[in-house]
């Protein structure tokens, strides 16, 4: 027997939700996946296996990982310290989090190459350190970093907010130090919301075209992001094969999304397990 | 409320003009750096048009680069004609029945009323003494370009590099490959475009040379002071050939073919060749050229049609996967 709920309206609000994620999600990404079905499968084999496009697809989503990783932790550090201390100027340092969400990315990458060009701000002193940003793979993470950043922060903040301190009192009274109290009893609270931030930030990284470019050098095999293939592609008018690096990229964050999300709810029991 | 009969009669009265002249618009779909030219153009041909028709012409313009330009009128961009930086990229548009496969045929000198070359663009003083293409591969010299496989200036570059080693003697295609694989060994930055390039060069301070446009570098020298950069011209270079063309079926849809073509054949007129020298192009008028003498020093010049057969030919050859420059980074 049905049970009944609370609040009525169950099929037709599924009806929209099924509607609405096919027009506005799936749709786009049927028509990607009609364009790449022109290329056959040689071809795609071809494709995936020509050591400029693996290069490509390493550093996309390689330093991807790696910025994701860097903002899960400075974010988690940044969203303690926004919610945990009061101290002027506070709402201020809020609004600024979010200004990389604002920013249109190509002003995100022109700012960040004149910063760390070696004649820039930072650049020059960096530099002659032999530590070059600009132009490299490692100014393709910066960009996704600071793409990325406000992800952690933004899904961190209210589950730290919601956080009772009463458990931290408990913990401390009940004898653990400070190490156990935050591995054994906040971090399992904030995984899941840390997983989430760790996604978004990563696949936003992933896909990001308009900040990296700027500041990649674009050199094949060397500091050649994977979207940026696309777009050479788009340049000879290869519609199909641009779209069948789109589904590679897309089927590869697929994979990405689901162990984490696997992750999740691997952190959520070991919460429950710990708490 | 009393002011409801005087916009009553200010419509009216607007509405009475524009039934004596139709307001006519033309959209111009053109590539990066013409915007200044065609700005001038514009005017000039829009004054021109009203006082001899009466309409008053507003000419539209899109710019960008020149490839994803192409990709925006075949996707549905309905430009009365495109003024691209290569033939290739108004050939794919013929290739989708959009005009005329014989489009280069049907305005004089290849459909290209200016023309360019590829100089290089170096630091005040000269200091790595850049003289031709041969100083180019010197180890450590720093060469700045934009990727050909997304710019169609670039494009530009690399087929002057390969037809300079081509033409010199004892030179053939193996010779042609190593000098300009030496050359883009050279480069620490390929930008997705042109001005891209520019303002690494200029603005970051990255790089010893840059190989530019003419007009590019002109303009740069213009903007930027002469001051801190020269122009190096070297002695042979190719003939940049930027073509212009009707987009048959989007002027024919649009009723628009009278003015598009007329559009098209001023920048031929005396007025339309001293715009583009003003502009830096080169006109193809002696005449006019000889008007802005030291502008443009000669040099050399080999066109793609004489060194490589046509676009077509060097796209395939040179640009496209598999092609000369994805082999050239595959051995890097």
């Amino acid at each position: 027997m049905q049970r009944r709920r609370v609040l009525p309206g169950f099929g037709l609000s599924l009806g929209y939700v099924v509607t609405y994620l096919g027009l506005i999600v799936l749709l786009p990404l049927a028509a990607l996946a009609w364009k790449a079905s022109g290329v056959g499968l040689h071809q795609l084999l071809q494709l995936l296996s020509s050591p400029r496009t693996l290069a490509a697809l390493r550093l996309s989503f390689g330093g991807a990982l790696v910025a994701a990783v860097f903002n899960a932790v400075i974010g988690l550090l940044v969203a303690w310290v926004m919610t945990r201390y009061r101290f002027p100027g506070r709402r201020l340092l809020d609004a600024f989090i979010d200004l990389p969400f604002a920013l249109p990315t190509a002003v995100a990458g022109i700012a960040l190459t004149a910063i760390y060009a070696p004649n820039g701000w930072l650049g020059q002193w960096l530099v002659p350190l032999g530590i070059q940003i600009a132009y490299t793979p490692l100014g393709v993470m910066m960009a996704m970093v600071f793409v990325g950043f406000p992800f952690v922060v933004r899904t961190l903040q209210p589950v730290l907010e919601a956080m009772d301190r009463d458990v931290e009192e408990a913990a401390a009274s009940l004898g653990a130090t400070r190490l156990q109290t935050f591995m054994r009893v906040i971090l399992p609270m904030l995984m899941p919301a840390l997983l989430t931030g760790f996604a978004l930030a990563l696949a936003r990284a992933v896909g990001e075209y308009g900040s990296v470019i700027f500041i990649a050098g674009n050199i094949p095999m060397h500091s050649e992001i994977a979207p940026l293939l696309i777009v050479e592609k788009l340049e000879q008018v290869d519609y199909a094969g641009a779209a069948a690096l789109g589904v590679v990229m897309l089927c590869f964050s697929f994979v990405l999304l689901i162990v984490i999300a696997r992750l999740q709810r691997w952190s959520g029991r070991w919460a429950e397990r710990s708490a | 409320m009393r002011k409801i009969p005087f916009v009553l009669g200010v419509l009216a009265t607007l509405a009475v003009a524009s039934l004596q002249a139709k307001e006519v618009t033309l959209l111009n779909v053109s590539y990066d750096p013409t915007r200044e030219l065609y700005r001038d153009v514009n005017q000039a041909f829009a004054a021109q048009w009203q006082t001899q028709h009466g309409d008053k012409l507003t000419v539209e313009m899109s710019n960008g680069g020149s490839g994803k330009q192409a990709r925006s009128v075949i996707d549905g961009l309905p430009a009365d004609v495109v003024t691209l930086a290569l033939a290739y990229d108004i050939d794919v548009l013929a290739d989708r029945k959009l005009l005329a496969s014989d489009w280069q045929q049907r305005l004089p000198e290849n459909a290209s009323p200016y023309t360019s070359t590829i100089v290089f663009l170096v630091r005040k003083g000269n200091p790595k003494g850049i003289h031709d293409w041969a100083d180019l591969i010197k180890p450590g010299l720093q060469v700045i370009t934009p990727n050909p496989k997304t710019s169609g200036g670039a494009r530009w570059n690399y087929l002057a590099a390969w037809g300079y080693a081509l033409t010199q003697p004892g030179g053939d295609d193996n010779k042609a490959r190593a000098f300009v694989s030496a050359l883009y060994k050279n480069v620490p930055v390929l930008d997705t475009g042109a001005r891209g390039s520019t303002n690494t060069f200029a603005q970051r301070g990255i790089g010893d040379v840059l190989l530019a446009w003419e007009n590019e570098a002109l303009l740069v020298q213009k903007q930027l002071g002469k001051d801190k950069f020269e122009i190096v011209t070297p002695s042979v270079s190719i003939l940049a050939e930027p073509p212009v063309a009707v987009v048959d079926s989007n002027a024919d849809k649009h009723g628009t073919r009278a003015v598009a073509e007329a559009y098209l054949k001023f920048l031929y007129t005396p007025e339309g060749q001293t715009i583009a020298a003003k502009n830096f192009y080169r006109p193809r008028s002696a005449d006019i050229a000889a008007k802005f003498p030291g502008q443009f020093p000669t040099l050399k010049t080999f066109t793609v049609n004489e060194v490589f057969g046509d676009w077509r030919k060097a796209q395939t050859r040179f640009f496209n996967d598999g092609g000369e420059f994805d082999r050239l980074n595959q051995s890097r």
